[in-house]
């Protein structure tokens, strides 16, 4: 017997969180499950939600960064993802994400993006920022000192405040370098550093033991010197953020925020926290570790009725089979969503003569020479960040004569083709929308 | 006329660093002049073999005999550049016995240790292996660092008073009527180490006597002064895989064709390679054909290299040549021995020669032999030491192994920095600063990391070949940004933001090669961190307008 459901999500990222939870909100009575195999590109990314940075396809050596992303979205080319789905359901996706990011997200209050601080030093344009960022957007000019540690080589606080001041940041930056009260060897993980501040536990100081929070602001304080805003990498808790962040703000006086972090993220993995608390509170059942391995197939007719597989008409998926410890279980499901991301998530693969979407062999357009799947410029317009799955405007994959793969079978999230996020700042964004879009119709059209 | 410096070496390849050394160990004043970094022409781009002579054991017995020599003398004076892995030439049911049966026959001849093994007794060795080979012939080759190697060299010269100068471009040779009496270089950056975004100054460095040992490059450097070196480059490619599939060198057993050695190499092994001339040793095609065909042909011997992960590839161009008038067609047949020009003799011009051929494995003999000559002509009698001094790194090594320390670091991590760093680990490593692990994949850590930017200034590249950082499975998309923060606050923002930017071009240039699979997968995360994370692709530090930061949100 086939465990059955009404939408099958496969893939546990932004794009799958983001469909089951649209799939359970569009469909109240519907069973939604999420099938997810290996652990979400969620913690390798910064946590921002970007919607749409720079213009795609403008190869000029210097860009600069869309303020209002909702006007540009209209002059995205027929095959963006974006113009799949349309800007009215961006945003949509976009109202839908803050009310289940709630009071954890900001940046709703504007259509206008943000500049947002990196751990390099620069600024990249984004539309909703976790609110341990909020304090440290660039475009308010308050004075700021970055507090960098000795432990922690992804983040220099004096090169990052003078990249800031290159870049033009309208406010002074200062960083200095200090030592980490409580972190004892040089190689701790980045959740040790947020462990020790969310526990506040008990570590060792010149003038005695104190609280981690204590001592970390203690060590800090010395070093104001008026301003009114202090930024730290991202390691200020895992559980507890806001109450690290409150404690520390009130000893040192001033606003305290976190600058975004390559991977391992806090802020990418406190995103995947809320969307997983998200579906068990929505009452979607998530399978996590197994693989979907292989599918079956029933025709449909043109009443939409399913009858034994022929060639002529659209397929449609009966069911899936996961492997669980080498055992095969099918699934069945009415809608399937494919969520499995793209060459980082690996929905999308490759070897030395194609490209493939692995799971149900979706069309994937892509040069035949596998020279032409890149630029010689580390920056320029990369063939291979644009691969992935061609959707029509249910967000169903079209085969290569242009004819949905199956007649149940949705895509979203960086599974999806004909977009570089990358150079757009366009990931989350895109992710959300499809999402929000895939899940909904997929719920829609459960029977 | 007194002159700058009694010898000036042109070129900072194992050739020329190994002359600079061998002479200012003999008292001589020499500078050594290099283009970009040490190892940058073609020592930098070679699989790493450390010859047992077994490979010309049939074709050329005097090469053969000389790398057996040159191997035993770099295992004691350079062993912190030297893994010694053992080989195999393993043989196919296609391939003849007839050969098999000379390649043994001339390893013993020279002096090869050599060892037949049953397929069976091959296989124990290295499981990988093809079910099918037959047979092999066991013999001491091995894998050295170049980089490791030519630096260690470099830095020894500079200890015996030597001066190197990397970043400086020969852009004339100096001749007054028949004699050659220095160069003009450019500067990069400035004499000394280079530091980023500083002007270019140039430089006329005079000489009693002038060494081209530019290899490829030779027939260039003769041109300015009207001097013909015809110099065959030969291109070959090398393909990195992402982890060592076999800890031994296999060889293929048949006398010749590409795409037929396999050389574990640190946390690597390298495919090689080919051998087609080229007109320009700085342009020349890099094709797919050359990848796939490494791939292809080197499965026949190790199946698992057809599914594995290759991590980038690089070509090299050997500086082939042969006397006027061999007239030899086909480059792999071109002879691997050196020659030495002496202008004066060949073309009536005195004050240079230029050294031509050769092969990494006997770079100190021919370093010696050049050595011989040039003080000669300089009438310095003093004897070579270089074979039995030790280079730095490898001084008083079992006092190293006795005493291995740790220095506060995770084990794993300790080790590699210890074989890296040799008997010099205690002076780089010994630090009462936190020493945080930089480089992931290959275990280097800040105190390495700034060891090696003291040697060579703002050049992360230059940091790279001394430490490896950047050179393990994410090819720098994780360490390259850490790398270049090192470099503050001794070097300022702009200089660290274009040193960052020339690394992380170099990784991908590599890694352009091997743009499938996992590796696909990687430069995409890659591109990821540095583009969506840091947005590095349109910093607005880079660019010529304000961005006007009033039109963005400013907060709640």
């Amino acid at each position: 017997m086939a465990i059955t459901d009404d939408v099958l999500v496969i893939g546990g990222g932004l794009a799958g969180v983001t469909a089951a939870l649209a799939a359970s909100d569009a469909a109240e009575d519907a069973r939604i499950r999420l099938v997810t195999y290996r652990q979400s590109t969620l913690r390798h990314a910064s946590g921002l939600i970007d919607v749409l940075g720079y213009a795609p396809g403008n190869t000029d050596d210097q860009q600069q960064p869309i303020a209002d992303p909702f006007t540009a979205l209209e002059s995205l080319p027929e095959s963006h993802p974006y113009q799949r789905v349309g800007v009215d359901a961006v945003r949509e996706a976009l109202a839908f994400f803050d009310e289940v990011a709630g009071d954890a997200y900001a940046g709703a209050h504007t259509d206008r993006n943000a500049l947002v601080p990196t751990h390099g030093g620069t600024v990249k344009p984004t539309a909703r920022y976790p609110v341990s960022t909020a304090e440290g957007v660039a475009s308010d000019d308050r004075d700021t000192l970055l507090v960098g540690f000795e432990t922690l080589p992804d983040f220099d606080a004096p090169l990052a405040a003078a990249h800031l001041e290159a870049a033009g940041a309208p406010f002074d930056a200062r960083g200095v370098t200090l030592s980490f009260p409580g972190i004892g060897r040089d190689d701790a993980k980045v959740t040790r550093y947020a462990h020790l501040l969310d526990h506040d536990e008990r570590v060792e100081t010149l003038t005695g033991e104190t609280g981690a929070r204590e001592a970390l602001a203690a060590t800090v304080n010395p070093h104001l010197d008026g301003e009114s805003r202090v930024g730290f990498p991202a390691i200020l808790g895992d559980d507890h953020p806001a109450a690290v962040r409150e404690a520390l703000s009130d000893t040192l006086g001033a606003d305290v925020f976190e600058v975004p972090m390559g991977p391992p993220s806090l802020p990418g993995l406190r995103l995947e926290e809320l969307l997983y608390d998200a579906l068990e509170s929505a009452g979607v059942r998530v399978t996590s570790g197994v693989p979907v391995v292989d599918y079956e197939t029933v025709a449909v007719d043109s009443m939409g009725a399913n009858s034994t597989a022929g060639e002529s008409e659209t397929a449609a998926i009966d069911h899936v089979v996961v492997d669980r410890n080498g055992a095969q279980i099918p699934h069945e499901a009415d809608q399937y969503v494919l969520a499995t991301g793209g060459l980082v998530g690996k929905g999308i693969e490759s070897n030395r003569k194609r490209v493939t979407e692995p799971l149900f062999d979706c069309y994937v357009p892509h040069a035949t020479d596998r020279y032409d799947w890149f630029v010689d410029d580390v920056f320029g317009e990369q063939p291979y960040a644009r691969f992935g799955v061609v959707p029509d405007e249910d967000l169903r994959p079209l085969n290569s004569d242009d004819d949905p793969e199956f007649s149940n079978l949705r895509a979203a999230g960086a599974v999806l083709g004909g977009y570089d996020y990358a150079a757009e700042k366009s990931g989350a964004g895109v992710s959300l929308a499809t999402g929000y879009v895939a899940g909904t119709r997929a719920g829609e059209g459960c029977q | 006329m007194a002159h700058d410096t009694a010898v000036l070496v042109l070129g900072g390849g194992s050739t020329g660093c190994g002359i600079a050394r061998d002479l200012a160990m003999r008292g001589v004043d020499v500078t050594l002049v290099e283009r970009g970094n040490l190892t940058d022409g073609t020592t930098g781009r070679m699989h790493g073999l450390l010859h047992s002579g077994g490979r010309y054991a049939v074709s050329d017995q005097a090469s053969a005999t000389e790398c057996i020599e040159e191997n035993e003398i770099l295992r004691e004076i350079a062993s912190h550049c030297v893994e010694e892995t053992g080989g195999l030439f393993v043989q196919r049911p296609e391939d003849s016995d007839e050969y098999f049966r000379e390649k043994l026959e001339g390893c013993r001849d020279c002096g090869i240790p050599a060892t037949v093994l049953s397929g069976r007794e091959a296989r124990k060795v290295e499981p990988y292996l093809a079910d099918d080979v037959s047979r092999a012939i066991q013999v001491p080759d091995g894998a050295v660092d170049p980089f490791r190697l030519c630096v260690a060299n470099a830095l020894d010269a500079e200890r015996h008073g030597a001066r190197v100068e990397t970043h400086a471009e020969v852009i004339d040779l100096l001749r007054d009527g028949d004699d050659i009496y220095g160069v003009e270089i450019r500067h990069d950056s400035g004499p000394g180490k280079r530091t980023h975004k500083s002007p270019g100054t140039t430089e006329e460095i005079t000489a009693e006597y002038v060494v081209n040992a530019t290899g490829a490059w030779a027939g260039q450097i003769g041109a300015m002064a009207d001097l013909d070196v015809a110099v065959r480059p030969s291109k070959g490619v090398m393909t990195i895989m992402n982890v060592r599939q076999v800890d031994t060198v296999i060889n293929r057993c048949r006398p010749k064709g590409d795409a037929d050695i396999i050389v574990p190499h640190e946390t690597t092994a390298i495919l090689g390679t080919t051998d087609e001339e080229v007109a320009d040793p700085d342009d020349y095609p890099e094709e797919q054909w050359e990848v796939d065909m490494m791939i292809d042909t080197l499965a026949e011997l190790v199946p698992i290299v057809e599914e594995a992960r290759t991590i980038r590839s690089f070509w090299g161009v050997r500086p082939l040549y042969e006397p006027p008038g061999t007239g030899t067609q086909d480059p792999t047949d071109i002879t691997r021995d050196f020659f030495l020009l002496d202008h004066d003799e060949r073309d009536g011009v005195s004050g240079m020669s230029s050294i031509v051929g050769g092969k990494f494995t006997t770079y100190r003999a021919m370093a010696e032999e050049i050595s011989d000559h040039v003080c000669a002509k300089l009438g310095v009698s003093a004897t070579c030491t270089t074979a039995e001094d030790p280079l730095p790194g490898s001084e008083n090594i079992s006092v190293l192994e006795e005493g291995m320390d740790d220095f506060g670091l995770r084990s794993p991590i300790a080790r590699r920095s210890n074989q890296r760093l040799g008997n010099r680990a205690a002076d780089v490593l010994e630090t009462d600063e936190p020493n945080p692990v930089v480089c992931e994949c290959e275990g280097v850590t800040r105190a390495e990391v700034q060891d090696a930017i003291d040697q060579s200034g703002s050049d992360l590249n230059a940091v790279r070949i001394r430490t490896r950082a950047s050179m393990g499975n994410c090819q720098g998309g994780f360490c390259c940004q850490n790398m270049a923060t090192e470099l503050h606050p001794r070097y300022d923002e702009e200089t660290v933001r274009e040193a960052l930017d020339e690394l992380f071009e170099e990784r991908w240039k590599g890694e352009r090669h091997a743009l499938w699979g996992e590796q696909l997968s990687q430069a995409m995360l890659n591109y990821a961190l540095h583009a969506t994370t840091m947005n590095r692709d349109n910093d607005p530090a880079n660019g010529s307008t304000q961005v006007d930061y009033a039109q963005f949100d400013g907060g709640a």
